[in-house]
C-alpha cells in the first residue's frame, strides 16, 4: 500500500470517455508506488498552472554517455525541498527494439517485472523516435535496471549528438509491399554505430530510418538524415485471377476514378483488350472479358498508389531495392527538411549490397562529423555547402533523378564544364 | 547504504553488453518468420483486422488495438494474458502505438475482438479510419513542454473513437501532436502543435550560470539575441521585433522561459504526408492558430480537429488524403468550408516562401 494520492481533478476528468486513459494506468501504479503518487502530484501541477516542472541534468550508466533521459523535478517549496519528494527524481531509460516492433509476451513481461520492480512501471511503446521507452526511474535505479534490460539482450538507444535509434516497417515479415529485408538492413546499418550511439560525439543527432517500400510506414523521408526506402526497377507484376475478382468487386467507376486518374504519370491506362500493347516495358493483365490494364513502366514512379488500391492484382517488381535519401528533419533551425535522393537505386539482397549501404552510412557519418556545424542536422549542412559538394565528398556520380528540375538561375560559374563532360564521357566509354 | 558497500561500488560496476539492435528473429509469429519476404497480398475482413495471405498459401489475421502508448505494468500485462489465452503470444506494435495480435486461424479472430473490446481497448486504426495519433512527452516527461501530450491525445482519441474502430474515412487520417515547436510529433494530415505567441522572459539572474551564451546565440533562427550586461551580470537580451516567438532559445537555455499559460497557443496543421502514393510527400501546413492551451481536455481544440475531419470526410473522394482533397479543391474553398478565417500570419514569409505564393492565375471561384 502506498501513501494517500494528491487531489488530482484535472487528472480525473482523464479517465472519462471511451479511450484507454494513462491516468487510470497511473493511478493503479501508484496503489503500490509512492513513486507514482507524487508523480501524479506533479502532473496535476502541471495541468493546473499550464507549466512543466522537469529539468536535464546527467544520469547514465556506467560504460555509455548516453541513452537515459534525465529528469529532475523543479517544483519546490520555498526552502528548496521539492514538493513532491518522491517523484523528485523521474529518469528514463531509451531501449532499442527489435526491427519491426515483435515481442513475444515473454519477453514482455519480464520488462515489466523489471520495471515494476526498479521504476515506476510506466512503459511507453513507443518513443516517435522508435524507443521502448521505460519511463520513471531514481538515479540510483537507473543501473539496475539496465543492467537487467542488458542481460535480456536489449541495448540502450542514443540521445543528444549521437546516432539515434532507428525503426524499421514490419515490412518482409508480414508486408507484400516489401522491397527488401528491412530488419537486416536495419541491423546492419545501426550495429555498426554503437560507438557513435552510445558515446555522443557527433556534432548533432543523426537518425536512420528504413521503410520496406514508397507508402513510407516509417515516415522516414520527413524524420530522417538517412532514409533508405524500398523500391524496385523492373516491371509491376500481375496477377489475373486477382484483378479480375478485384474488378467484380469494385466495377469500372472505381477502376477509372480511383486508379486511372489518380496514377500521377497517367502510365496506368485502361484498355479494350485487343488493344493492349505488349513489349519490354509493358504490364498488363486483364480485368474482365473486354478489359484490361496497360501500365508502361518505363513512365511509373514508383508511387505505389495503384498497387495499394489493387493489391495482389499488381504488386513490385522482382528487381528489388532501395533510394537513399539525405537530410531529412523537422523545423529547428531552417525549417523542415525532406530528404533528398542521393542513391536512387541500391540492391540489397546480397551480404555486398548491405555492405555498400553500410560503407556509405560510415562516409556520410565521417563527412557530418567533420563537416557540419555545431548543432546543424545533415539537411541544412548540405543546404549550406551543395548537394554537388556533399555527392563529390561521397564519390557519387551526380544523376538527374536527384532533382526536381535542373537550375533555374545562371548564377555559377561553369569553366569546369568540359571537363566534367570529358569525366562523363570517360565513364561511359568505360562502362 | 553503509559506507563499506559504498566503496565497493565502483569495483562491482557491470560493463554493459554492446548488443545494439536486437534480432527480430525469434520474436516473429511463426508463420510470419516462415513466410518472411514472401507474401503476396493482403484485404481487411473488417476494420482493425488484416487479412496476409502468403505465396505458399499461408494465412495470418493481425488483429489491431488502440492503447494509451503512456502503459503501466497491468495494462501490459493484461494485453499479454489476452495474447496468450486468445492469440498466439506474439504481438506487435505500429508506429502510431497500436497493438497488433498476429493469429494463424480466423475462427480466433472474433473472440479475440471482444476479449480486447470488454477490457477496453478499441479494435481499428486500419485502413481508412482515424488512427492513434503520433504524440510526444509533454508535461509527464520532457524538460521544455509548452503542454501535455498523452492528456491531449486522450482527450481526442475519446472524440475520434467511432472514427478508430470504423473505415469511413476518403483515405487514412493521421494525427500528430507536439507540445512545443520543435515537432517531435512530425508531419500528418492534421497536426496540433504548440504555438508560441510571446518572446521569452528572461531570467537575467540565472543566465550567467546556467547558459552557454554563444550557443543560445547562435541558436535563434533571425538572430535575435545578443550579449548583454543586465544588472551588472553577463546576460543575454532579445530584439524582440524581430523574435518570432519559436522557442529555440529555451532548451540551451532554460531562463529564457518561453512557456506561458496564456500566451502559449495551439495551432492546427493540415496536409503532411509521407508516402509517395500518388503526389510526392507533403509538408503540412498552418491553417488555424491561437486556441488556448485549455488543459485537462482542450476543447477549442478538439472542435476544429474535428470540424475539418467532418468536412474532409464529406467532401473528400475515395483515396484522397487531406493533402489530396486540398490540392484538388484549392485553399480558399479549404477555408470556406472549414469556416477557418484565413490571416495574414498563414502567407509564409519564411525563406523560400515565395514558392508558397499564387504565381498564377489558378484561381477556383
Ligand atoms: C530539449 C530537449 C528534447 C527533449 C526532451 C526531446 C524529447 C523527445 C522524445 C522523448 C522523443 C521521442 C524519442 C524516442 O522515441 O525515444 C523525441 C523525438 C523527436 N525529437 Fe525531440 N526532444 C528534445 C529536443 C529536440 C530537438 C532540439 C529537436 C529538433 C531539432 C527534436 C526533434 C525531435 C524529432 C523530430 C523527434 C521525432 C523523431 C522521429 O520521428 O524519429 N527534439 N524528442
Ligand atoms: S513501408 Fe511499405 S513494405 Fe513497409 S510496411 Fe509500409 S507498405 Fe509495407
Ligand atoms: S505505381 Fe506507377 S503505375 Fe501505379 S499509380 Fe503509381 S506511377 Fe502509376
Ligand atoms: S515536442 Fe517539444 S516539448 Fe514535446 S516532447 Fe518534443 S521536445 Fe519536448
Ligand atoms: S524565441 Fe526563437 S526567435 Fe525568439 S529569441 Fe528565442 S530563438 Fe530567437
Amino acid at each position: 500500500m502506498a501513501k494517500k494520492l494528491h487531489d488530482t481533478p484535472n487528472l480525473d476528468q482523464l479517465e472519462d470517455g471511451p479511450w484507454p486513459s494513462f491516468v487510470t494506468g497511473l493511478k493503479e501504479l501508484a496503489k503500490d508506488k509512492d513513486y507514482v503518487v507524487d508523480l501524479l502530484g506533479q502532473l496535476e501541477e502541471s495541468y493546473k498552472t499550464r507549466k512543466g516542472y522537469w529539468k536535464g541534468g546527467t544520469v547514465g550508466v556506467y560504460g555509455y554517455g548516453g541513452g537515459v533521459i534525465p529528469r529532475f523535478t523543479e517544483l519546490k517549496n520555498e526552502d528548496g525541498t521539492p514538493k513532491f519528494k518522491d517523484a523528485a527524481e523521474f529518469h528514463t531509460l531509451r531501449v532499442m527494439p527489435p526491427p519491426g516492433m515483435h515481442y513475444d509476451t515473454a519477453t514482455l513481461r519480464q520488462f515489466c517485472d523489471i520495471w515494476d520492480k526498479h521504476g515506476s512501471g510506466l512503459i511507453a511503446f513507443h518513443g516517435q523516435s522508435g524507443d521502448i521507452m521505460f519511463q520513471g526511474a531514481t538515479t540510483d535505479n537507473v543501473q539496475k535496471a539496465f543492467d537487467e534490460f542488458n542481460e535480456m539482450g536489449f541495448d540502450l538507444g542514443g540521445a543528444g549528438p549521437a546516432v539515434r535509434t532507428s525503426m524499421s516497417c514490419v515490412g518482409a515479415a508480414r508486408c507484400e509491399q516489401s522491397c527488401y529485408d528491412e530488419a537486416r538492413a536495419h541491423r546492419a546499418v545501426l550495429n555498426t554505430f554503437l560507438d557513435d550511439i552510445h558515446r555522443p560525439s557527433l556534432p548533432y543527432k543523426f537518425k536512420f530510418k528504413f521503410s520496406g517500400c514508397p507508402n513510407d510506414c516509417m515516415n522516414s523521408v520527413q524524420r530522417a538524415d538517412m532514409a533508405i526506402i524500398g523500391t524496385w526497377r523492373d516491371n509491376i507484376r500481375t496477377d489475373e485471377a486477382l484483378a479480375k475478382k478485384w474488378f467484380a468487386k469494385h466495377g469500372m467507376d472505381e477502376l477509372v476514378n480511383d486508379v486511372v486518374a489518380r496514377c500521377p504519370t497517367k502510365t496506368f491506362q485502361l484498355k479494350e483488350i485487343g488493344k493492349v500493347k505488349a513489349g519490354e516495358h509493358i504490364s498488363s493483365v486483364a480485368v474482365s472479358d473486354t478489359h484490361a490494364v496497360e501500365i508502361n513502366n518505363q513512365d511509373c514512379v514508383r508511387c505505389m498508389h495503384c498497387i495499394n488500391v489493387m493489391t495482389g492484382a499488381l504488386a513490385a517488381g522482382t528487381d528489388k531495392g532501395a533510394t537513399v535519401l539525405v537530410g531529412g528533419k523537422s523545423h529547428l533551425k531552417i525549417g523542415g527538411l525532406m530528404g533528398t535522393v542521393v542513391i536512387p537505386f541500391i540492391k540489397l539482397d546480397t551480404d555486398e549490397g548491405v555492405e555498400q549501404l553500410v560503407d556509405f552510412a560510415q562516409r556520410t557519418i565521417e563527412f557530418f562529423a567533420e563537416n557540419a556545424l555545431e548543432h546543424e542536422r545533415t539537411g541544412e549542412m548540405i543546404e549550406r555547402i551543395g548537394l554537388a559538394n556533399f555527392l563529390d565528398a561521397m564519390e557519387i556520380d551526380v544523376d538527374p533523378a536527384m532533382v526536381n528540375s535542373p537550375r533555374m538561375n545562371p548564377y555559377v560559374r561553369t569553366d569546369g564544364w568540359d571537363d566534367e563532360v570529358a569525366k562523363i564521357n570517360a565513364k561511359k566509354n568505360a562502362a | 547504504m553503509n559506507q563499506a558497500v559504498q566503496a565497493a561500488a565502483p569495483a562491482q560496476k557491470r560493463k554493459p553488453k554492446e548488443t545494439g539492435v536486437p534480432d527480430n528473429k525469434k520474436y516473429l509469429h511463426p508463420l510470419l518468420a516462415k513466410n518472411y519476404g514472401n507474401w503476396k497480398y493482403h484485404d481487411r475482413p473488417r476494420p482493425g483486422v488484416l487479412h496476409h495471405v502468403s505465396h505458399t498459401g499461408d494465412e495470418v489475421w493481425s488483429v489491431r488495438a488502440g492503447t494509451q502508448r503512456q502503459m503501466d505494468v497491468y495494462t501490459i500485462r493484461k494485453l499479454c494474458d489476452i495474447a496468450d489465452n486468445f492469440a498466439e503470444g506474439r504481438v506487435r506494435f505500429t508506429i502510431r502505438s497500436n497493438i497488433e495480435f498476429i493469429v494463424s486461424e480466423e475462427a480466433k479472430v472474433a473472440p479475440l475482438i471482444a476479449e480486447l473490446e470488454s477490457s477496453g481497448f478499441p479494435v481499428g486504426g486500419t485502413g481508412n479510419s482515424v488512427t492513434m495519433i503520433a504524440h510526444t512527452q509533454g508535461w509527464l516527461h520532457c524538460d521544455i513542454p509548452g503542454t501535455d501530450a498523452s492528456g491531449v491525445v486522450k482527450a481526442l482519441m475519446d472524440e475520434l473513437y467511432d472514427e478508430f474502430r470504423r473505415e469511413e474515412m476518403p483515405n487514412r487520417v493521421h494525427l500528430s501532436t507536439s507540445c512545443c515547436e520543435i515537432n517531435c510529433g512530425g508531419q500528418a494530415d492534421i497536426a496540433i502543435i504548440v504555438q508560441h505567441t510571446k518572446p521569452p522572459k528572461i531570467n537575467h539572474d540565472l543566465v550567467a550560470n546556467v547558459c552557454e551564451r554563444p550557443a543560445v546565440v547562435a541558436r535563434c533562427p533571425v538572430a535575435a539575441i545578443r550579449p548583454a550586461m543586465v544588472n551588472g551580470k553577463p546576460s543575454l537580451e532579445i530584439d524582440e521585433a524581430k523574435c518570432m516567438c519559436c522557442g529555440a532559445c529555451y532548451p540551451p537555455c532554460p531562463p529564457m522561459q518561453i512557456n506561458d499559460p496564456e500566451y502559449s497557443k495551439l495551432a492546427i496543421w493540415v496536409g503532411g504526408k509521407n508516402s509517395n502514393a500518388r503526389g510526392k510527400p507533403t509538408f503540412m501546413k498552418m491553417v488555424a492558430s491561437g486556441l488556448p492551451n485549455n488543459a485537462p481536455r482542450w476543447p477549442e481544440v478538439a472542435e476544429v480537429v474535428k470540424n475539418i475531419i467532418s468536412v474532409y470526410k464529406a467532401d473528400a473522394r475515395p483515396w484522397e488524403r487531406m493533402a489530396d482533397w486540398i490540392d484538388r479543391i484549392g485553399w480558399p474553398r479549404f477555408f470556406e468550408k472549414t469556416g477557418l478565417p484565413f490571416t495574414k500570419y498563414l502567407i509564409d514569409d519564411w525563406r523560400g516562401s515565395r514558392a508558397n505564393l499564387n504565381a498564377s492565375t489558378h484561381i477556383r471561384f
